[in-house]
């Protein structure tokens, strides 16, 4: 695709948490490399998955994108503009046109205040309707989100996990963002609940025009939402591809061990699958495995993945992938 | 096979400040020796409720076991005196807990909370009980046997923990073993390594499991029979095949329709179900998914329905037969 048609550039992005010890003088001792070098655009329009498990620095990843975590090294590029260097007023005017919504819908609402001034914080922030008008926005976005707009002066807790989660998507969309980080916004829901709130992200998509950089663990749902979908392992993305070449062909043994053990909800072909079991746990992002960071856990792995870091290779069709055996 | 546990007209309620909650309204089942049964259904829907009464460990008050006979090779657990069901609980019919940070004890080691119930119920001394753990912990898989025994739990990461939790739950060999979403709180990779384990020792051991999910891939791959809860209720049950292949209640059908799948492309829009899962204070005289239901009839409204044969082995609790949309 062309350059045009990239709203966000990613390169080379780290985020390290320094770890430090001491009480008065503190001495860093070491880092935890939450993100440890991301390379991706994404387009115009599209729905970019990035999955992973627990601890592979995902989340840490969305909130570098946005700034709410400085990043260590690398650029974050949005439609031209280098969210890296932006500072004050002209960061936060960014910030109107790139947005999150969070996993946790009990946490991410402030209790103490309605829902109209928590919808209508971002209007208030960056000035985008007087208060008079600020009302109707509010009812126009909760009937965007197929809330109720009576609901307009409750407050958060008379509301369900899935009702909240609606608010959460209201306040992301009130600025009229381009892009949208959604970190597991459907993780925390009844399995009847999340259908609907997925549907809801499709037509806003459609009807709004949004980019969105979805991040969750939930592999199946991944695939039905997304357009590409990028693999991360310790900090690294693994492999990155179109959703159904990566799921279908999966070619990093991460990838293919990861999908292989999403239980698919259909007795017959579940004993048709085989599943790759991986050995042991993540292992820690403080000091992660020399060479390839997947060698320890790896079945296929040789003696050149314990010293060479594999390079990111593409592997035609837009397929890219990093590891030494492919 | 031989009959092991059967569970007649369970009823379970809360009494709380805001009124009685029915958790769990006469569910009836049965279990046979070395049967594997899925017990699924969104949170509140009382599945959990309905075998923590089966072990008798509903905090009393506020909850109270109602009615219902829960018969274990003859004998009604609810009868028996507390003694008695300790002797049962943890050496006939164990269980595993969702959440593997919280149910073990952070202050002792994994050694000593092992060895605990193979002192208690197999009367083993200290000795024999360290040789006991070593082996168990092996056999779920920990490494290093000898150093993990005198370590604390913090030491352990996720799975571990869970590893630790079977490894307990099987200490004394039990005959049942019930897994309460044991795998809800770990990533995918770890969860497969979990149900490969229990199917393994399963397998070796004979024993029975139920397990209890909210996801109804877990239960695809593992279980031979299947109930499907919802508000407290039984609405479905029969062999995994027939639930997946030729689901009957409409709150199954949609739920399997609404589920996307890692195996397949799709490009169509999810099928949602309406509304919200029903507050279990109080209950509508009708069937509790009618407000939710894409078959409601008139019916629905005034009478709950009750299990009614839809099959060999299958039974579902709806007024319609939703193959042809019509009232049965």
């Amino acid at each position: 695709m062309s350059d045009d048609q990239v709203l966000l550039k990613v390169q080379d992005l780290k985020k390290h948490f320094p770890i430090t010890r001491g009480i008065l003088i503190q001495r860093q001792v070491g880092a935890v490399r939450a993100v440890d070098g991301i390379t991706f655009d994404i387009y115009r329009g599209e729905t970019l998955g990035l999955v992973g498990e627990s601890g592979c620095g995902k989340t840490t990843a969305g909130r570098t994108i946005l700034q709410l975590y400085r990043p260590t090294a690398g650029r974050v590029i949005f439609d031209g503009t280098d969210l890296t260097v932006l500072k004050g007023n002209a960061l936060r005017h960014m910030r109107q046109r790139i947005q999150m919504i969070f996993q946790d819908p009990y946490a991410s609402l402030n209790p103490r205040i309605t829902i109209a001034r928590i919808i209508g914080e971002p209007l208030r922030v960056h000035k985008l309707a007087s208060p008079q008008d600020q009302v109707e926005r509010v009812q126009e976005l909760l009937h965007l989100v197929r809330l109720n707009p009576r609901f307009i002066n409750r407050y958060p807790h008379e509301f369900s996990g899935g009702q909240r989660q609606r608010i959460g998507i209201a306040r992301a969309i009130a600025s009229n963002p381009e892009f949208i980080v959604c970190d597991e916004p459907i993780s925390a829901l009844d399995v009847s609940i999340q259908a609907q709130v997925v549907n809801l992200l499709e037509d806003l998509q459609d009807q709004l025009g949004l980019t969105y950089l979805f991040i969750a663990h939930d592999l199946s749902m991944v695939r039905h939402i997304c357009n590409r979908v990028a693999v991360m392992y310790l900090g690294l993305i693994v492999e990155l591809a179109a959703k159904d070449e990566l799921y279908d062909h999966p070619l990093h043994p991460y990838t293919q061990a990861l999908l292989s053990a999403v239980p698919v909800p259909d007795p017959k072909a579940e004993r048709k699958r085989r599943r790759i079991i991986l050995e042991g746990d993540v292992p820690s992002p403080v000091n992660p495995p020399s060479g390839c960071r997947f060698h320890t856990r790896c079945s296929r792995a040789q003696e050149r993945c314990a010293q060479e870091e594999p390079t990111w290779q593409d592997v035609g069709g837009g397929h890219f992938v990093a590891c030494h055996v492919v | 096979m031989a009959m092991l546990l059967e569970v007649r007209d369970l009823t379970t309620r809360f009494h709380t400040l805001d009124g009685v909650v029915y958790a769990v309204n006469g569910i009836s089942y049965t279990l046979e020796e070395g049967q594997t049964l899925g017990i699924v259904g969104e949170s509140g829907c009382g599945k959990s409720v309905s075998v923590l009464s089966v072990m008798r460990l509903i905090p009393e008050p506020p909850g109270k076991i109602a009615a219902g006979q829960v018969i274990y090779r003859g004998q009604d657990l609810l009868k028996v005196d507390e003694a008695q069901m300790q002797q049962i609980r943890g050496k006939e019919i164990a269980m595993v807990f969702q959440d593997p940070m919280t149910s073990l004890n952070p202050v002792l080691t994994i050694g000593r909370q092992i060895s605990e119930a193979l002192m208690v119920h197999m009367g083993m001394s200290q000795e024999q009980a360290y040789q006991r753990t070593s082996e168990l912990l092996d056999m779920v898989g920990i490494p290093q046997t000898a150093d993990r025994y005198t370590n604390y739990p913090h030491q352990f990461s996720g799975g571990m923990r869970q590893r630790v939790m079977i490894a307990m739950a099987l200490a004394c060999m039990p005959s049942i073993l019930i897994a309460d979403e044991p795998t809800t709180a770990l990533d995918v990779t770890i969860q497969a390594q979990i149900i490969d384990l229990v199917k393994t020792l399963r397998d070796r051991l004979g024993m029975a499991v139920i397990w209890i999910t909210h996801d109804l891939g877990i239960i695809a791959g593992l279980a031979e029979k299947v109930i499907v809860m919802y508000a407290g209720f039984i609405v479905e049950r029969g062999n995994v095949d027939d639930i997946y292949d030729d689901p009957r209640h409409p709150y199954t059908l949609a739920l399997l329709k609404s589920l996307p799948r890692v195996d397949r492309s799709s490009k169509e829009r999810l099928a949602t179900i309406p509304g919200l899962p029903p507050d279990l204070l109080g209950l509508p005289p009708g069937c509790p998914f009618t407000t939710r239901c894409a078959y409601v009839v008139e019916r629905c409204h005034q009478e709950n329905p009750r299990l009614e044969p839809a099959g060999l082995g299958h039974e579902v609790a709806c007024w319609v037969d939703v193959t042809t949309g019509r009232e049965r």
